[in-house]
């Protein structure tokens, strides 16, 4: 290998400097995010209980404790050192039954965000890119999907199909797609008329290549952005169906049917239904707060 | 104007007949009624009698052009659970949600209008800030546990509010804040933004230019134009804001159509949930073109486009 030359030597200067440059410019965004990062490294906390939650949980979410019904959490009067946030009407512990509960919200909300995002996306990209009468029937389809309120047809549709884990994915899956569809319709419709996707055209690739090679990979930031945002809606709702009685069905713990057993009790025994609405709220807020974290870094210029 | 309201209202009988389908389809296609209908252990020629009966053994267009046909007179059927038409049972409980999504609606108003000004008049103060903390987490919190808070605040520790029921303002209070909470953070970006775009145009400069007040010039030059926006997403979310009503029915007692459509869903009353489904829709889509028809008398550019 024979030395390099002066000019060699310059552009690869030229290049670390740029690099490191980049770097820091990075880690300078990413420092201006910090509450972004702040909330994902709770979101990754919250992940990691519920998914080690056999482990840490103080106890089996379903075993019953009939001497310590209703005891309210620690720290008050007539509260039980064994219970740290209390227990419900028979006694099962809150903390090990919120910690488990996590593990139904988080797996319907990413489950239910890769159903409609697939849908989404796919009807998104073609409407965008072949245009005429696919675009028409499939923007008629977001209209009347999006004028509908979502909530309603869900319960609708539970209704017929039977309350349990697997339908509520698929229902809440199947009804979210229309905003992943109309975003990237309209980015499709912008990005087709490019000139590296008029080049690919030119140069002989057929439809699926230049949608997926040329196309998509531009989507990618902005569907990571919905995607992310998503979940948190997903969350609330899949919360709201179990708090009905529609969702996930008791014993199992999810916070949806903790906070509508909790609700019955609420006249004496507030920390029931109090506790997994906050872990509801707190799970949400970090998603919202790292989506848009995430948009700020990733697509400043998305429009939610 | 003319070709503006005919091209909306031509969307809205696409979306309308969209709807129907989807009605339609969630007992048809989905499910069978007469699986609904009769007990577990009833004999096979029990069912068949019935699918006859109930005209199911025909072909699923003409059982769809049936439905839609008496619909449209409003005939839905009747209640399997309650022996009235489904239409009045649903018809009867529509004013409770009405007044229920106009009053949450004048909350969030009420929040956002003066919060979204000042904000954006006093951008990256604490004021701003502040909002943008109450609007983040206000989008976070689920309407139902916010409901359920507000009752064991309010109700059940101070005694102050009733925590269900319906008929005088106090039933009002509870309900309608929690709705309008949820809608007060997007009406807030809204308005922020509405007024910070404003305020950066020429004629805001030739008002000032003209010496009038500060005040003035916000109240009567900015604020006028920042609703623009306001109003067009606002009417275009009204079926999220049902989509919110209904949540909040279920959590305060409150006899709409939200309590009724639940209460159905769980006596598997399918004429009822067709109804309530069907009649929202054109709550809803009627909603929309009249926003779209009033944005477009407001903001000629609008109509034009």
């Amino acid at each position: 290998m024979s030395t390099p030359s002066r000019v060699e030597l310059t552009e690869m200067g030229a290049a670390h400097i740029a690099a490191s440059a980049a770097r820091q410019a990075t880690w300078r965004r990413l420092l201006r995010l910090r509450w972004g990062v702040g909330a994902a490294v709770v979101l990754l906390l919250i992940i990691a209980s519920a998914t080690v939650a056999p482990l840490i949980a103080p106890y089996d979410p379903l075993a019953v404790d009939i001497r310590h019904r209703l005891s309210p959490p620690a720290w008050m009067d007539r509260g039980t050192a064994e219970h740290l946030l209390g227990t419900d009407q028979v006694g099962r512990d809150l903390l090990a039954r919120m910690i488990y509960g996590g593990r139904v919200s988080l797996v319907v909300g990413v489950a239910a965000v890769i159903i409609s995002a697939t849908i989404g996306v796919l009807l998104g990209l073609s409407a965008g890119y072949f245009g005429g009468n696919t675009d028409w029937t499939i923007m008629t389809l977001i209209n009347v999907m999006l004028t509908f309120p979502f909530v309603l047809l869900a319960l609708a549709v539970i209704a017929v199909l039977g309350p349990n884990l697997v339908n509520m994915i698929i229902v809440l899956g199947v009804a979210g797609w229309p905003i992943y569809a109309r975003v990237v319709r309209a980015e499709t419709l912008a990005i087709r008329e490019r000139e590296f996707v008029l080049a690919g055209r030119a140069l002989g690739m057929g439809h699926v290549r230049l949608v997926f090679r040329q196309i998509v990979p531009n989507l990618v930031s902005t569907i990571v952005v919905i995607a992310t945002l998503q979940v948190a809606q997903v969350i609330i709702l899949e919360s709201f169906l179990s708090f009905l009685g529609l969702g996930v069905q008791p014993p199992t713990p999810a916070w949806g049917n903790m906070l509508g057993e909790g609700r019955v009790y609420m006249l004496n025994s507030w920390w029931i239904a109090t506790f997994p609405g906050l872990a509801i709220f707190v799970t949400t807020l970090v998603i919202n707060l790292m989506g848009n974290a995430l948009r700020d870094w990733l697509d400043p210029h998305l429009k939610l | 104007m003319r070709r503006y309201i005919a091209r909306q209202l031509v969307q809205l009988v696409v979306v309308v007949f969209g709807i129907s389908l989807l009605a339609f389809a969630i007992l048809h296609v989905l499910g069978d009624p007469v699986l609904l209908l009769l007990p577990q252990n009833a004999g096979k020629e029990e069912f068949e009698r019935y699918r006859h009966l109930l005209g199911l053994d025909r072909p699923i267009y003409v059982q769809y052009w049936k439905f839609v046909s008496r619909a449209v007179l409003g005939d839905f059927g009747k209640s399997w659970y309650a022996d009235t038409p489904a239409f009045s049972l649903v018809l009867e409980r529509m004013p409770p949600t009405i007044y229920l999504t106009l009053s949450g609606l004048v909350v969030a108003l009420v929040i956002a209008l003066p919060l979204g000004t000042v904000a954006a008049l006093r951008r990256h103060s604490w004021v701003d800030s502040l909002c943008t903390a109450v609007a983040v987490a206000g989008q976070a919190a689920p309407i139902f546990w916010l409901g359920i808070m507000l009752i064991i605040v309010f109700s059940v520790r101070l005694r102050l509010l009733p925590a269900s029921g319906y008929g005088t303002w106090q039933n009002f209070l509870m309900p309608a804040f929690c709705l309008g909470a949820a809608l007060a953070p997007i009406t807030m970006r809204l308005v922020r933004s509405g007024v910070i775009e404003v305020m950066n145009m020429e004629f805001i400069k030739t008002a000032r230019a003209k010496g009038l007040a500060e005040g003035r010039v916000v109240v009567k030059h900015a604020f006028r134009n920042a609703c623009i926006p306001v109003i067009t997403v606002l009417g275009l979310q009204f079926g999220q804001l049902l989509g919110g009503a209904i949540i909040t029915e279920t959590i305060f007692a409150w006899p709409g159509v939200a309590t009724l459509t639940v209460e159905s869903i769980r006596n598997q009353d399918f004429p009822v949930v067709q109804c309530a489904v069907v009649l929202l829709a054109l709550l809803i889509v009627t909603v929309n073109l009249l926003v779209d028809v009033v944005v477009g008398l407001i903001d000629p550019r609008i109509r034009a486009s």
